[in-house]
């Protein structure tokens, strides 16, 4: 026996994040994930349909509490979550620059945008209805007001492509959908779920209700279909969906999504040529919004 | 069943008949029922919760489940308005669909009888009614007959009364065995019909399984149709080894005296597979008989749309969500 004992890493097991807690996949099982050059990095969990189901359960509990809370409430919750995020941004840089092949310099970057683009959209929560609602002039003594509300459950079909897609990516879709007070199921991108994953564990522990934001890290051609199909989700964002024919890709799912009436927002043109960095603008913010209009009687 | 074989030797009803002629005889007989063995009891009910029901098989439960649900409001602010859209559910559970079966029963407060009965006019849903000081059975015999005799004048076609708990759990069992009989007798409408009566154990404030056991069998020599667990409004409610254990006292009721009685559990059964796990207990522990809306009851609200999402599910290959169900 030599002297030397020689120290065992610890190896981080991987979780979904659904309703607040971390269960483990329904059917038990997970697969690998490899970094860019093939070198394995963790098990991630195998999320199934049954999971995906039990997290639209959670988002649509989470749906009253969520949109009930004040914007400036909401805003203040999502910094906290950019709070949260600043202080574990070693581990999201080593995480990014492993799932997209990296330097540590450019993940480190993207992480930071990440954490900018982040605190950007809290800073929209109380803003939004500024710009997306109005006082409408009618003729007659009336107020006739538009305000937006939030449409309800989202699906997201998290990046899969497209340079920054495995956090940056992830969190300019996510943070507008959950900012004007949805809430999220997110199928998270099967290639790169790590920093998706880590993202729970902040969400966790940064004041957001459970359920708001549910993350499921799996095959999208099972994750995506059932949330295009399920009657219980309100919107679909299909940034991830997958190129070409077949479940899982945009067509099959608008086609899923058009039968439950859903809101749909499609994809890039090319994701892969999509690249995260740039502004992003309000386009996705005032995107998962229904408009109520009230006509208010002044009481003459 | 060593002991009733002591008791009903061969001949249906006749060893018990004498059991209830005083009181330390009916103590005699209850105390020397069989103790429960609560351990085996409770993995037998987790184990027959265990089976996996899909497809067709599922269909026919959920159809069959929703044929068997007391659909129940019971609140202090229940209003006439409630009880008629409750009502209309009752007699069209999910309005897309023509072809789901109607409820059971539709259960209320006395007061709310009337209402009820001309909401359900024409159709086979029965009216239940509560009675008897319900919840907690706190009042004089007098009131009890007449809260009774109240339900039944204005229509109801079924009594769930419940059983004094104080006087059952000091001991005094005739005096609860006498109180079921004048409760029957309350239920005779003077034309030679009665109306079926439920009696609620309140099985969490039973404190022990022997003493479920003990309730059961007295209910069902007071002259019980059905023997129902709970009201519904304190913690603990139905679960699945109560259940279990009444089931069986029933089927070793009709083995000693030929006669059957229905269970119903009811409180805190809120999901589809909850259900289901009810279904496959009867199905093992009574059979064929008993699974059918004449024997076996849920006393439910909100199993109801759980019920229909799934069934939509079936139908459509979409999962369904709340808002495709009615709020109540």
């Amino acid at each position: 026996m030599s002297d030397v004992v020689t120290r065992l890493d610890v190896f981080k097991t991987y979780k979904l994040f659904v309703g607040g807690k971390f269960p483990r996949s329904e059917s038990g099982r997970v697969y690998e994930v490899t970094d860019a050059k093939g070198q394995w990095l963790a098990n991630a969990p195998l999320g199934t349909r049954k999971d995906t189901r039990d997290a639209v359960l959670a988002a649509r509990a989470a749906v009253k509490g969520w949109s009930g809370t004040t914007a400036y409430n909401r805003g203040q919750v999502l910094y906290r979550v950019a709070e949260m995020l600043q202080g574990r941004r070693e581990q999201f840089t080593a995480e990014v620059a492993a799932a997209e092949g990296l330097g540590a310099k450019k993940a480190a970057a993207l992480v930071d945008q990440a954490i900018d683009r982040w605190v950007w959209y809290a800073g929209w929560t109380d803003k939004v209805s500024q710009i997306a609602g109005a006082a409408n002039p009618v003729a007659g003594p009336f107020f006739n007001l538009s305000v937006p509300e939030p449409t309800g459950v989202v699906g997201i079909v998290a990046p899969q492509a497209g340079h920054g897609h495995s956090f940056l990516g992830l969190v300019s879709v996510l943070a507008p959908v959950i900012a004007t007070g949805n809430t999220a199921v997110v199928a998270v991108a099967a290639d790169a779920p790590l920093p998706a994953l880590s993202l729970g564990e902040v969400l966790a522990t940064s004041d957001v209700p459970g359920g708001v934001v549910n993350l499921v890290s799996g095959r999208t051609a099972d994750l995506a279909p059932t949330l295009a199909s399920h009657q219980d989700v309100n919107a679909l964002d299909l940034a991830g969906a997958i190129a070409g024919e077949g479940p899982g890709a945009a067509a099959s799912l608008e086609a899923l999504a058009a039968d439950t009436l859903k809101r749909v927002l499609r994809p890039a043109v090319d994701p892969s040529a999509q690249d995260w960095t740039l502004a992003p603008g309000t386009d996705r913010l005032l995107s998962f919004l229904e408009t109520k209009t009230v006509w208010h009687p002044m009481g003459q | 069943m060593s002991t009733l074989a002591a008791h009903a030797p061969g001949v249906a009803g006749g060893g018990l008949s004498d059991v209830a002629a005083s009181e330390a005889s009916l103590r005699r007989f209850l105390h020397g029922l069989p103790g429960v063995d609560a351990v085996g009891l409770e993995a037998r009910a987790a184990a027959l919760g265990t089976r996996s029901i899909k497809t067709t098989a599922k269909a026919f439960a959920i159809d069959l489940a929703i044929s068997m649900i007391d659909l129940t409001t019971l609140e202090g602010a229940d209003t006439v308005g409630k009880v008629r859209s409750l009502c209309i559910k009752g007699k069209h559970p999910d309005p897309t669909d023509p072809d789901t079966p109607q409820v059971a029963a539709i259960c209320v407060y006395p007061d709310m009888v009337a209402t009820a009965k001309a909401a359900l006019a024409g159709t086979a849903v029965q009216v239940a009614s509560v009675a008897t000081a319900f919840p907690a059975g706190r009042a004089a015999l007098p009131v009890k007959l007449a809260d009774t005799a109240d339900a039944v004048a204005a229509g109801a076609d079924e009594i769930d009364m419940v059983i004094d708990r104080g006087a059952f759990l000091s001991g005094r069992y005739l005096e609860v065995f006498e109180e079921i009989r004048a409760v029957r007798q309350a239920c005779e409408r003077g034309d030679g019909t009665a109306a079926h009566l439920k009696v609620i154990f309140e099985t969490g404030e039973l404190q022990t399984y022997d003493n479920v056991r003990r309730a059961s069998w007295l209910a069902m020599l007071a002259g019980a149709d059905f023997i129902k667990t709970s009201t519904g409004k304190v913690a603990v409610n139905a679960t699945p080894p109560v259940t279990l254990l009444m089931l069986e006292a029933v089927r070793d009721f009709k083995a000693a005296t030929g006669t059957q009685i229905g269970v119903k559990p009811a409180g805190g059964i809120r999901t589809t597979k909850d259900a289901m796990k009810y279904l496959v207990m009867v199905n093992e522990t009574l059979g064929d008989d008993w699974l059918s809306p004449n024997w076996f009851r849920f006393g439910a609200s909100s199993l109801l749309n759980d019920l229909l999402m799934q069934r939509q599910k079936l139908r459509t290959g979409r999962y369904s969500g709340p808002d495709y169900v009615t709020v109540d």
